[in-house]
């Protein structure tokens, strides 16, 4: 009995400390983003919101915000399309070498970014293509399209088959079905793959650091604010970054999986 | 005949939906990755990349001191991090999965992997802030009297490492997790009528039947550690480098790209060796 409630408070106790290191950062982060002062660092001054005043303020940081949104949102969309169309064909036709072509498509997600970016960026510089945003969301693509295809393929089941088959049967064309009976019911794992793209591709920093020339990426800019050292702007910044992705977690719980769960 | 068109018509079809994304992974992907290949064989004049087809950047490679010494440094930080993690997720997986009631579960898990969602960028720094000369444990120490002068753990091995732990954790809480909760709890209940005491059950049945999944979630673990750029420099500064700084090095200053290509062969080399450990090893564990 006594090892027993022993046990449990040693549980208890590694639970709050573990909590604590995981949330340390983070708490420290939002707390000194509202630091009255120059430093991010205790003493805590007292509070103000001057720090995000000035990141909503700086162009440059906007600028970098509405280009990371473009990329993450643009590249997305693509390599959602892409992977749900050779999801759809690899699922529901017999193919050739089969095996390989998901091999292929896999391939990129066992590789580290940096090595993808740098074999982007020699063949770039190779063939002449000069740097921009562009080459930044070729290469998100590049990493995202093995994820959407991977969560997209795994939900193909075979009961949407026969549903497929039926809306055949009725008369409609390959693409109708597609859109039209797959697409829709696919839905959750579809929203699934595209959010979990946007959140990756937001966070990105080597490949859009080593793609992307004159526009940057919001990491990218972030990175250059780092140089000036400890700055409670860049805890401003940090802050509103997390808040976007919980925020869009948030969107993904609600909008996907409370759907799912409820199915 | 007919069939046979029929046949071909769908296959047709499925080409066409295949196709694109292929494609954009031969392009954006396969051929890239040959290139760099080809470009490690090159040599490096000035500005210019001149073609020589031969191994001396890896033999170089192997002969500079400080370029292998990265390789090493890279391997001792992955291999600290995939352990020290696995040995802190552990617990916290078990305890969420056994003594944390089943309707709060789902909420902490959340809670435990909320930072996750922080910017990669961003966490390095807030750990620079924790752990600077003038950041938050020293001036609390300070300030408490514990200690008269701030101690150096920002740019050190031990700073890298604990912002690697930290990212780390939180993935393999949520992997260990979900293998914990997968395991039919009469395994342990037969287990245990059969006289085996808490600890056994956990060293003959769980241990084993969860190790699969903490191989890959190590596996995970050493493939995003090994080829992280962020953590080590932000937080380990210069003093001792780990592969991937000397590689943004030789870009960087020096741009010199057919050293950076060999390296990051080397580094992909590195990742190849341990999925072939992992992947032998579960196998035989299988068997």
């Amino acid at each position: 009995m006594i090892s027993s409630r022993f046990s449990k408070v040693i549980s208890w106790a590694y639970l709050i400390a573990l909590y604590g290191f995981i949330f340390l950062p983070v708490i420290v982060l939002v707390l000194f983003s509202f630091q009255d002062g120059r430093l991010p660092v205790p003493p805590f001054n007292g509070a103000t919101l001057k720090w995000y005043g000035e990141v909503f303020a700086d162009n440059r940081l906007m600028a970098a915000l509405g280009n990371s949104l473009m990329v993450a949102i643009g590249s997305s969309l693509v390599a959602c399309v892409l992977g749900f169309c050779a999801a759809y064909g690899l699922a529901r036709f017999v193919l050739p070498a089969s095996r390989l072509q998901r091999g292929i498509l896999i391939a990129p997600m066992t590789v580290s970014y940096l090595i993808i970016a740098l074999g982007l960026l020699s063949t770039f510089n190779w063939i002449g293509i000069s740097l921009s945003l562009w080459t930044v969301g070729i290469g998100h693509v590049v990493i995202n399209l093995p994820l959407c295809f991977a969560i997209i393929y795994a939900s193909m089941g075979d009961h949407q088959k026969n549903i497929e088959r039926a809306a055949r049967d009725l008369g409609a064309k390959e693409w109708q079905v597609m859109t039209q009976v797959t697409a829709p019911m696919l839905m959750p794992s579809i929203l699934a793959a595209f959010f979990l793209s946007v959140t990756f591709s937001w966070d990105e920093f080597i490949i859009a650091f080593l793609l992307s020339r004159f526009d940057v990426t919001l990491p990218v800019e972030i990175w250059s604010l780092l140089r000036s050292g400890l700055n409670p702007k860049t805890n401003a910044i940090g802050s509103v970054v997390f808040l976007f992705s919980i925020a869009l977690l948030l969107v993904l719980e609600l909008l996907v999986f409370r759907r799912t769960a409820k199915k | 005949m007919a069939a046979a068109s029929l046949e071909d018509q769908e296959n047709r079809k499925a080409w066409g939906f295949v196709t694109p994304a292929l494609l954009w992974t031969i392009c954006f992907f396969v051929i890239p990755f040959i290139v760099m290949t080809a470009i490690s064989l090159a040599t490096r004049t000035g500005r210019e990349i001149v073609m020589v087809w031969n191994f001396d950047n890896y033999i170089t490679f192997f002969e500079k001191a400080h370029l292998l010494k990265g390789l090493f440094v890279s391997l001792e930080i992955t291999f600290t991090v995939t352990i020290i993690s696995i040995l802190l997720a552990y617990p916290l997986a078990w305890i969420i999965a056994e003594r944390v009631p089943q309707k709060w579960q789902r909420m902490a898990l959340i809670l435990a992997v909320l930072p996750f969602w922080t910017s990669y960028v961003v966490r390095s720094y807030s750990w620079l802030l924790v752990l600077a000369k003038n950041g938050v444990i020293n001036n609390t120490l300070i300030w408490i009297g514990v200690i008269a002068e701030p101690l150096e753990m920002a740019s050190t091995r031990s700073a890298t490492i604990i912002g690697f732990v930290h990212f780390f954790v939180m993935l393999l809480t949520l992997t260990i997790y979900a293998n914990l909760v997968q395991m039919p709890p009469n395994y342990r209940r037969a287990a245990a009528d059969l006289g085996a005491n808490g600890f056994q059950v956990f060293w003959h049945i769980v241990l084993p039947l969860t190790l699969p999944g903490i191989m890959v979630g190590a596996f995970l673990t050493f493939v995003l550690c090994i080829g992280d750029y962020i953590t080590p420099q932000i937080l380990g500064g210069n003093n001792e480098l780990a592969l991937p700084q000397i590689i943004m090095l030789q870009l960087g200053r020096r741009a010199d790209f057919p050293m950076a290509a060999t390296l990051s062969i080397v580094l992909m080399g590195a990742v190849t060796l341990a999925y072939i450990a992992c992947a032998r090893w579960l196998k035989m564990e299988r068997t």
